[in-house]
């Protein structure tokens, strides 16, 4: 069976993201792998573990720092790793598509896995743009997959705990949503020796798209509303959230 | 190419979702500009599709069409607007849409604007504003070319405008959903078993800045305290520290509780879905920047364990 991971290397939002011009400034933003990625490549490895194979990781190198994403990913269980040499952080969801699609082209895929979201997908998902480029069926939202003979068994999540169960002939692309068990830790000793030993596959991006988006601004959202802020010491704030919960007889 | 916008509903179980009428609403303010007629698009039976404000409605429906597909679906989507032509084609940005909106806009070749919360015409030109990276940022953009596909996040518009009684023209597949290669099996009801919490007063909900599942224990302790029940937000889930019954936000509950005490949560759009009508909000963030401030009564830029620890000697 070959199992593709499609992965996203994006802005992270754990810090400020500075502007310049009308986009973000990604030369002043760390890049991290897109959570959901995390449990793409889990759900990954999981299928591998249960039905053999080989799972191939494949990303666009934005910035040029993919290396350390995909030596994780291969210390988590995944096989073989691909760098699409992009370098372009301003790479939108519909150019990172076609150059992945056209590199999965290549690897004779039975099952793709995208994350289903990432926070910078202004212009849609990777997930469903892969499975249109390669015709195959898609399906998102996903918290669990079996995958036996020509078939794959998914579930879907819809809102509120309700969800469906659909059944479909390889090959697809699912997004994932969340893998069946939560992401595997690799020891970073394990991750170092991966690093020393691996060998990443590098291709050049194949197949020009145009997202047909201009952009006109980019700047944190417009505050209409904001928290009445609660300063002082953890121990006051602590003491002022009792004396609020009491003064309106929650606690 | 037409004016029209085109606005792709949702149902389940025989109900339409707010998104689908909020967008509706929407699509008749575009087109009161523009000149166009708002249309319903409903896809599959079962459910009553005349109680839209649309200017027309057209309801698709097949055996194929019974259930939520996203590769039939997407297949008559796909059908009925490359034979429609309408300048702007219109999701929510939920579990259905996001299987299709940005799968037509690669089929099609037309932009796709995802987490869209706004849209409005300048120029004869359509804007839109989309809520990027957790909520942290918007981007404005203008999408080129004669058909624009977009996402919106649900919440965005009001309900009541999309609201009303235009009769349903009721028509076939317009393509033959012969030889799909995805086939629905059967529903997923929610896991029972658990405590409900929709029904909960008062929830202390965590995010992704609890750390770890040894630390679950701790807003516990404070739940207990405070007569509430602990939520969180989808990572806490995902990570396997406190079962799916307890997610809060788009994919997991919509609550209301009289107390939402947040312990670690930014505050992306997902989770605000799903609990920013509680009556008191309270968050707790070392983020000083997180989106969750904006929404928040109250809120407080310190360390969730201190906190927590400090509240407990306090109760």
């Amino acid at each position: 069976m070959n199992i593709v991971v499609a992965i996203k290397h994006i802005p992270s939002i754990a810090d400020d993201l500075p502007v310049k011009g009308n986009n973000v400034d990604f030369d002043s933003v760390d890049f991290v792998l897109n959570e959901f990625d995390e449990q793409s490549i889990e759900q990954a490895v999981l299928v591998k573990e249960a039905v053999g194979g080989t799972v191939t990781v494949v990303g666009v190198d934005v910035i040029g720092e993919l290396d350390n994403v995909l030596h994780l990913a291969l210390a988590k269980g995944a096989d073989k790793a691909v760098k699409i040499t992009g370098d372009d952080p301003a790479a939108d969801s519909h150019q990172q598509a076609k150059w992945l699609a056209e590199a999965i082209k290549g690897l004779s895929p039975n099952i793709v896995f995208a994350g289903v979201q990432a926070s910078n997908d202004l212009d849609g998902q990777i997930g469903p743009m892969i499975a249109a480029y390669l015709d195959m069926p898609y399906i998102g939202g996903v918290s669990s997959v079996e995958v036996s003979d020509h078939t794959a068994t998914v579930n879907k999540e819809f809102a509120g705990g309700f969800g469906a169960k659909y059944s479909v002939s390889l090959p697809m692309v699912v997004g994932v949503q969340a893998a069946s068990k939560p992401p595997r830790y690799a020891p970073i000793s394990k991750v170092r020796q991966v690093a020393q030993m691996a060998t990443i596959e590098k291709v050049a991006p194949s197949g020009g798209v145009s997202s047909g988006l201009s952009f006109k601004k980019m700047a944190p959202p417009v505050v209409t509303g904001h928290a009445e802020m609660i300063g002082g010491s953890s121990k006051e704030v602590a003491a002022k959230i009792v004396e609020l919960l009491k003064s309106k007889g929650l606690a | 190419m037409s004016n029209d916008v085109f606005v792709i509903t949702e149902h389940m179980d025989g109900k339409f979702s707010d998104v689908s009428f909020e967008m509706v609403g929407k699509a008749k303010e575009l087109t009161s500009a523009w000149g166009g007629q708002a249309v319903a698009v409903v896809v599959g039976g079962g459910a009553a599709s005349n109680i839209f404000a649309s200017d027309a409605t057209i309801h698709v429906d097949d055996a194929a069409l019974s259930q939520f597909n996203p590769e039939a679906y997407g297949k008559v989507i796909e059908a009925l607007v490359k034979e429609k032509s309408p300048r702007l084609v219109m999701f929510g940005w939920t579990a259905m849409g996001m299987d299709i909106a940005a799968w037509l806009s690669a089929r099609t070749g037309k932009p796709c604007v995802a987490y869209a919360r706004d849209l409005c015409i300048e120029n004869n030109a359509l804007i839109v504003n989309s809520q990027v990276y957790g909520g942290k940022m918007i981007a404005e953009v203008a999408p080129e070319g004669d058909m624009v596909i977009v996402a919106c996040l649900a919440g965005s518009f009001a309900v009541e405008a999309g609201q009303g009684s235009t009769a349903a023209t009721q028509i076939a597949s317009p393509v033959a959903l012969v030889g799909l290669k995805t086939k629905f099996v059967e529903a997923i009801k929610p896991a029972g078993g658990d405590v409900d919490i929709t029904a909960q007063a008062k929830l202390v909900s965590i995010g992704r800045g609890i750390g770890s599942k040894d630390n679950v224990e701790l807003a516990e302790e404070l739940a207990q305290k405070l007569g509430a029940t602990v939520s969180s937000s989808r990572p806490v889930v995902d990570a396997g520290w406190l079962p799916r019954t307890r997610q809060v936000g788009k994919s997991g509950l919509k609550v209301k509780p009289k107390l939402y005490l947040m312990l670690g949560i930014s505050g992306a759009p997902e989770h605000l879905e799903g609990m920013k009508s509680a009556e008191l909000i309270i968050a707790v963030n070392t983020d000083k920047k997180a989106p969750i401030f904006n929404v928040a009564h109250y809120g407080a830029t310190a360390d969730l364990f201190e906190v927590a620890e400090a509240m407990l000697e306090l109760l």
